[in-house]
């Protein structure tokens, strides 16, 4: 499904549709990515977050549409899965992680050298690890465990950045740094960066654009653009109002509307 | 040093077989026991060594190598594992768990007639529990080979192996294939078991690949590291219990103990101090800061 290179685009996707177990998920979901921007992937638990970004890993096929990656035509995808339970004895030192993030598919024993060394002391600087780069990953905090999962998405350069709920985890001050940090990294070094989210707020000081899913279908744009009255409720099919409450966005139905999708918002 | 050991020890052919092949056999079930553990293999080994009795069993009676019959035998267990690969680890247990059983049912056949059939080795007891100074210089050969295999294997795919079993995503991502290394795994453990099968016996084997990895595992946050000790560890354990053995002659006045039973029990004790050893220097840290 990945086409011929799209050089100004880093992701095109057009009338993508996914179906998972006979159960239509995703329906005609287009949007664009240019490099260094981040976009956020906001929906509901089972609104298809998951299933889009692996249709994106290449791990689901779709059952419609394009999926465009840009750049110079090679597949380098960078991958923070929703959650990787480490093993607390797992003989891996953070930056052994990220060793493996470079060159953990190649067989053979890995030599030491300088250049591996660099790049992976660069990875680890980007997200601000080095602090912690020689302990254990198992003995590390959730925040810290998610910087250096993100040091071994970014370690081989990818071209886009696909991170399934990073901040789901993790306390209000860690989801914003690391938030922030996403954001540095997709400016500074041009990789596009899609991360989904149940909760719009955290990410809306820092996305570019938003892709918003519900019932399997989406809409894509500007943050401006897109949480709009008129938008989302043409997308929900019934009355949908956007709030905005001293800058946080409250997205909320109308009543008697049937949908529960108001935790999509949270009332800090 | 080597005026401590007792005299005699080293000039005994019994006992140099059994250094060599074993201290071979033990480095390579500890160097395979690393990536064992860390994907949660521990259950699928005991069941492959188990199954792998009955091959221990058949082959004195069509006239191979025990080694063979023993990695012949957990091979064909592995590729029933393989045959239908679980999608969870419950179902995986499930699975094992199963074949286990089945191998156990053939092994109580292949035992039965090994001992009671002409050309028998009539030695159940060598096939469960091991006897590692009957091996002799033709055993040499065929356990290089294997262990070869196992080692080239093992150092070809353990990048792979490390990051699959730190998430099977995330290697996917990066254009690991995951059914091979799984494959590749599965080669190197039925290598090592038929190897640590042919020392301590089919019953003790999972102790020479578990015991020095686990503690390895305790004692390092490094992959090398940890390769290296278990290695170091699983050595230390086989030459310790040979010599145990050697002296258990005098300690019990002719009766001897059998070298399995010293050469886990050094294992294990190895096992246990470095368990200590770390909880105690844990301790001095805390209580130095």
């Amino acid at each position: 499904m990945t086409g011929a290179p799209d050089a100004a685009l880093a992701l095109r996707v057009e009338d993508l549709s996914v179906s998972v177990g006979g159960r239509r998920v995703l329906a005609q979901v287009s949007f664009t990515l240019a490099p260094g921007e981040l976009c956020g992937l906001i929906g509901a638990n089972g609104s298809g977050n998951t299933t889009l970004l692996r249709s994106l890993l290449g791990f689901v096929a779709p059952s419609g549409g394009t999926i465009r990656l840009g750049g110079d035509g090679a597949r380098r995808l960078g991958y923070l899965p929703q959650k990787v339970s480490v093993d607390p004895f797992m003989p891996l030192r953070a930056r052994d992680v990220v060793a493996l993030g470079l060159d953990g598919h190649r067989l053979g024993l890995p030599l030491p050298s300088r250049q591996r060394r660099a790049r992976v002391d660069a990875a680890l600087a980007a997200v601000s690890a080095e602090a912690f780069a020689d302990r254990r990953i198992g003995t590390l905090s959730g925040g810290q465990q998610q910087r250096v999962f993100i040091a071994h998405a970014l370690v081989r350069r990818p071209q886009l950045l696909l991170l399934d709920e990073p901040l789901a985890s993790l306390d209000p001050s860690s989801a914003t740094e690391i938030a922030t940090l996403l954001r540095r990294i997709s400016r500074d070094t041009g990789i596009a960066v899609l991360m989904s989210a149940h909760e719009i707020n955290t990410l809306v000081p820092v996305m570019d654009r938003v892709i918003y899913l519900a019932g399997g279908r989406a809409a894509a744009g500007p943050v401006a653009e897109v949480i709009r009255s008129d938008v989302l409720s043409r997308l929900y099919g019934h009355h949908i109002d956007v709030l905005d409450v001293h800058g946080r966005i409250l997205v909320v139905p109308a009543p008697g509307a049937g949908h529960d999708h108001t935790h999509v918002t949270r009332v800090p | 040093m080597l005026g401590l050991l007792p005299v005699g020890f080293l000039d005994s052919a019994p006992v140099q077989h059994a250094l060599v092949i074993g201290g071979f056999a033990a480095v390579v079930a500890a160097l395979v026991g690393v990536p064992t553990l860390l994907r949660g293999q521990a259950f699928v080994t005991d069941a492959l060594a188990h199954v792998s009795s009955a091959g221990g069993a058949l082959a004195p009676l069509i006239g191979i190598n025990a080694l063979g019959g023993f990695v012949l035998m957990s091979l064909a267990a592995a590729l029933g594992l393989e045959a239908a690969p679980p999608r969870q680890r419950a179902e995986r247990d499930l699975q094992t768990g199963a074949v286990f059983g089945a191998g156990l049912g053939v092994a109580a056949l292949f035992l039965y007639l090994d001992v009671t059939l002409p050309g028998g080795s009539g030695n159940a007891v060598g096939v469960l529990f091991g006897s590692v100074f009957l091996l002799g210089a033709s055993d040499i050969l065929p356990a290089a080979l294997a262990g070869g295999a196992a080692l080239a294997l093992l150092a070809l795919y353990l990048r792979p192996m490390l990051l699959a079993s730190l998430d099977p995503d995330l290697a996917a991502v990066q254009g690991v294939r995951l059914r091979r290394v799984g494959l590749a795994h599965l080669a190197a453990l039925t290598l090592a078991i038929g190897l640590a099968a042919m020392t301590v016996g089919a019953v003790l084997s999972t102790a020479l690949l578990v015991a020095p990895a686990a503690a390895a595992l305790v004692l390092t946050d490094r992959p090398a590291r940890a390769l290296m000790l278990a290695a170091g560890l699983g050595l230390a354990g086989m030459w310790g219990g040979i010599l145990m053995a050697w002296q258990s002659y005098v300690w019990t006045a002719g009766h001897a103990w059998p070298a399995s039973f010293c050469i886990v029990a050094v294992l294990i004790g190895l096992n246990l101090a470095a368990t200590l050893g770390r909880g105690l220097w844990r301790l001095g840290r805390r209580g130095a800061a």
